[in-house]
């Protein structure tokens, strides 16, 4: 039987991990290389890396980070922020990353999406939806939830899979930094609507949320950041839990 | 002793890489080419593949040669090779995935996609799933029946001899996930990407 995945999630900026609450007030909190090899010693099934100031920073320090992480971790590892191009992703691929996270690019230009999947295939291909509610539907947001895009979160997803993308990241703004759950709303209605893996993400405070992320919001995967990060939880005792409650994990 | 991880533009292969890299250590060589001698002089092969089974055909016949070597490899002088994923697929006769394309037809079969049950099923396949072991294979020494693996496909190799099936996991239906013929092993999971039960896996591969 296939497992719901848990993916913890490191921010990182200019090689060192930090999370920020409501994408700002950062902390800086710890070695990257060394975080991803302590979460899949603990049984994280995926590693995320999301390079959370890429688009205006010098992207070059992200490259020696996944390539030293893939050296020590052998489960994978999914990169995003800042890929604007097929070169972008060709690079990451190249220095160990097994999935790329694709943002404002997809939303801004899809032909991204759709010649990355065509070149590289599917499975490597994750489209990263920031999603903010308005009135009763989610718009998607851009450049770290900066700009709104006013495209249909629903519709985009859709296109999304259309598209290529392998997998869909979904991420609630209201809910990100807020430590109150995920918009199960937003994730079970995506689920239901494309038939590729959704990734719930944004929100935990607690291991019912992750619970929640996939019994109500229908998620393959659960990706949650500073709840591990900051030793609130460990990936084993979130996957003891899940467990407990009658969902399928990796033990 | 030396290993060679085909380098035929297949996709993303540093993950293949570095998981020999960490298991072979100083004490087995590790060759990533396309070149047909180092290919021909190797004591075992490894053949990746990432994309459509499509893609990794065309892929593998644009690099003149190749296909002749590898059948050489792997059908003549019986050496053993690995496939991964695609790398496995494309042991079949032919393949359905973009257009019908011939495979390399060492295990007899084909390759289509996974039965989704109307959308009951998402794919890809993509996670962790148990391995059921159908036969002892020899690369799965000290591996234990329902180890977790990690996948991500949409596809499914069917071999007509059934006796070829060294193992299956559930989804959807018992999908083909591990097969050995002779010389010849395949696997249709990601070892390299499968933590240390996997590196295991690659581990009996190189000491075969």
């Amino acid at each position: 039987m296939l497992k719901n995945r848990i993916i913890p999630c490191l921010d990182v900026k200019n090689g060192r991990v930090v999370k920020g609450i409501n994408f700002v007030d950062l902390k800086d909190a710890g070695d990257p290389v060394e975080q991803a090899k302590i979460y899949s010693d603990g049984g994280a099934d995926e590693i995320c890396f999301l390079d959370i100031t890429a688009s205006n920073e010098n992207r070059d320090i992200i490259y020696e980070v996944v390539e030293k992480t893939s050296k020590k971790c052998f489960v994978p590892l999914t990169v995003g922020g800042g890929i604007r191009s097929v070169e972008d992703i060709n690079k990451l691929l190249n220095c160990g990353a097994d999935k790329v996270s694709i943002n404002t690019a997809a939303v801004e230009n899809s032909k991204v999406v759709v010649d990355s999947s065509k070149k590289f295939g599917s499975q490597c291909i994750v489209v990263a939806i920031d999603a903010k509610k308005n009135g009763d539907k989610w718009e998607v947001f851009t450049h770290g939830g900066r700009n709104n895009s006013g495209v249909d979160a629903l519709e985009y997803a859709k296109k999304m899979e259309e598209n290529g993308a392998g997998e869909l990241l979904v991420t609630s703004m209201d809910r990100d930094g807020t430590q109150v759950g995920y918009d199960i709303d937003l994730m079970s209605k995506i689920s239901s609507k494309v038939n590729i893996p959704v990734i719930a993400s944004g929100g935990v405070g607690n291991l019912d949320h992750l619970v929640d992320g996939i019994k109500l919001g229908k998620a393959s995967a659960v990706l949650a950041a500073s709840i591990f990060h900051y030793g609130k939880y460990s990936v084993k005792e979130a996957k003891e839990y899940l467990d407990s409650k009658g969902i399928p994990v990796r033990i | 002793m030396n290993v060679t991880i085909v380098d035929y533009n297949s996709g993303n292969i540093s993950s293949v890489i570095n998981s020999f890299k960490e298991v072979a250590q100083d004490k087995v060589k590790i060759e990533v080419t396309s070149d047909l001698n180092k290919i021909k002089s190797s004591d075992k092969v490894v053949l990746p593949g990432q994309g459509s089974f499509k893609s990794c055909v065309d892929a593998l016949n644009k690099i003149d040669g190749l296909t002749s070597t590898l059948n050489e490899f792997a059908i003549t002088n019986k050496k053993p090779l690995l496939g991964i994923c695609v790398g496995l697929q494309m042991f079949a006769d032919i393949g359905y995935e973009e257009t019908e394309t011939k495979g390399l037809g060492w295990i007899s079969g084909k390759v289509s996609k996974i039965d989704n049950q109307n959308g009951k099923f998402k794919l890809p396949h993509i996670g962790w799933n148990q391995i059921n072991i159908m036969k002892e294979s020899r690369i799965f020494q000290n591996i234990e029946n329902n180890s977790h693996m990690y996948f991500v496909h949409s596809y499914e190799f069917i071999p007509n001899d059934k006796n070829v099936i060294s193992a299956t996991t559930d989804y959807s239906s018992n999908i083909v996930c591990s097969v050995e013929k002779e010389n010849i092993f395949g696997t249709q999971f990601h070892p390299e990407k499968s933590d240390k039960i996997g590196l295991k896996i690659i581990s009996n591969f190189i000491n075969l």
